[in-house]
């Protein structure tokens, strides 16, 4: 856990903001361009996953708490339920996209899809805590010691 | 040009799949999978699919840090044991016949990008196509499926990522972690 290498370290502080930020550009222009809420959630977590492996589970968990991300995990779906049932109440229909048909914006634009884009940020949220869980468990199951969890929960 | 990147790939990932099948050590054999599944996102590329490729590059790369983060330290290695001359006489058979099949239904294919729904008439895909653009607003043909026309689906996949990572939650919780193994009455109180 100490021999940490330098050159890990460094490169891993410098690359993973770039990283954050390509997963925010294939949430957000998910509707326009190739990507979406799946594929950027989950560069999103390579972020954090990134510093999990490079600099070790307390520098991933400063930046995601577990607790966090398990909040985050939950209020992603919590979210796309939401609009699902928005659309059931306010157009008579489960899923339908109520806000193209109110607010139609100019096409190819950024605000253009309506319910399209909430629902690629609510996946993209969700995801991302979902697989930094998972890689977070079995980081946590290799050791299996009592004290790992114990030192993520108090976080 | 196409055909031939393709058919070049292909033979890629077989014999990056023959590879991983015949390592002997556990940590190659994973990094021939991951040879294997970044074929494939290109294969996606080049056959006009680059969501499909977004995403199986980037699944390939987490599963890929999975798969060695649990095996690096264990030390593992696969056994080379050599079967039976009977198991390899079924296998080859049943290669043999399965090639025989594949090759056959091989020329029964539409040709290489032909849109074979394109011909049913009332077919969704032609619906899509067509009036994507205009009813949901999203360019991307792709994504106005999986979270408009389709979302239903993409609400049930959600949901069993969800449940997955519960699972793990209730697995590694802290309460009653330290409950002795047939201590009844304390398992009872701390629930």
């Amino acid at each position: 856990m100490k021999d940490r290498s330098l050159i890990a370290v460094i490169i891993s502080r410098w690359v993973s903001p770039f990283i954050f930020l390509y997963g925010v550009h294939l949430i957000a222009y998910g509707h326009l361009s190739p990507g979406g809420g799946f594929p950027g959630g989950v560069v999103l977590a390579c972020s954090f996953i990134l510093a999990l492996l490079a600099r070790g589970k307390l520098a991933a968990l400063k930046r995601m708490p577990y607790v966090f991300a398990k909040k985050l995990d939950a209020s992603g779906a919590f979210i796309f339920l939401l609009t699902a049932f928005a659309g059931l109440i306010f157009a008579r229909v489960f899923f339908l996209n109520f806000l193209n048909q109110i607010f139609p914006g100019q096409e190819l634009r950024l605000f253009s899809a309506g319910t399209v884009m909430i629902n690629n940020f609510a996946i993209g949220i969700k995801i991302c805590a979902s697989i930094f869980l998972v890689i977070l468990f079995i980081s946590a199951l290799r050791v299996g010691k009592d004290t790992e969890m114990k030192t993520m929960e108090e976080d | 040009m196409t055909e031939s990147l393709l058919i070049s790939i292909l033979v890629f990932m077989i014999i990056s799949s023959v590879v991983a099948l015949f390592t002997d050590e556990l940590i190659s054999a994973i990094i021939a999978i991951g040879a294997l599944g970044f074929g494939g996102s290109i294969a996606y590329l080049i056959m006009g699919a680059p969501d499909l490729a977004i995403t199986q590059i980037v699944v390939e790369v987490v599963s890929l840090v999975l798969l060695i983060r649990v095996t690096i330290g264990v030390g593992l290695r696969l056994t080379a044991g050599c079967c039976s001359k009977t198991r390899t006489a079924v296998a080859g058979a049943v290669v043999l016949l399965t090639s025989f099949v594949f090759a056959f239904s091989l020329r029964l294919f539409p040709a290489f990008g032909d849109a074979v729904m394109g011909r049913v008439q009332y077919a969704p895909s032609i619906f899509y196509i067509e009036y994507g653009l205009h009813s949901t607003g999203a360019s991307n043909l792709v994504t106005a499926i999986l979270l408009d026309f389709r979302a239903y689906d993409t609400l049930g996949e959600a949901t069993v990522i969800f449940t997955a990572v519960l699972g793990g939650i209730a697995l590694l919780r802290k309460r009653g972690r330290n409950i002795s193994a047939g201590d009844e009455v304390s398992r009872g109180d701390t629930a």
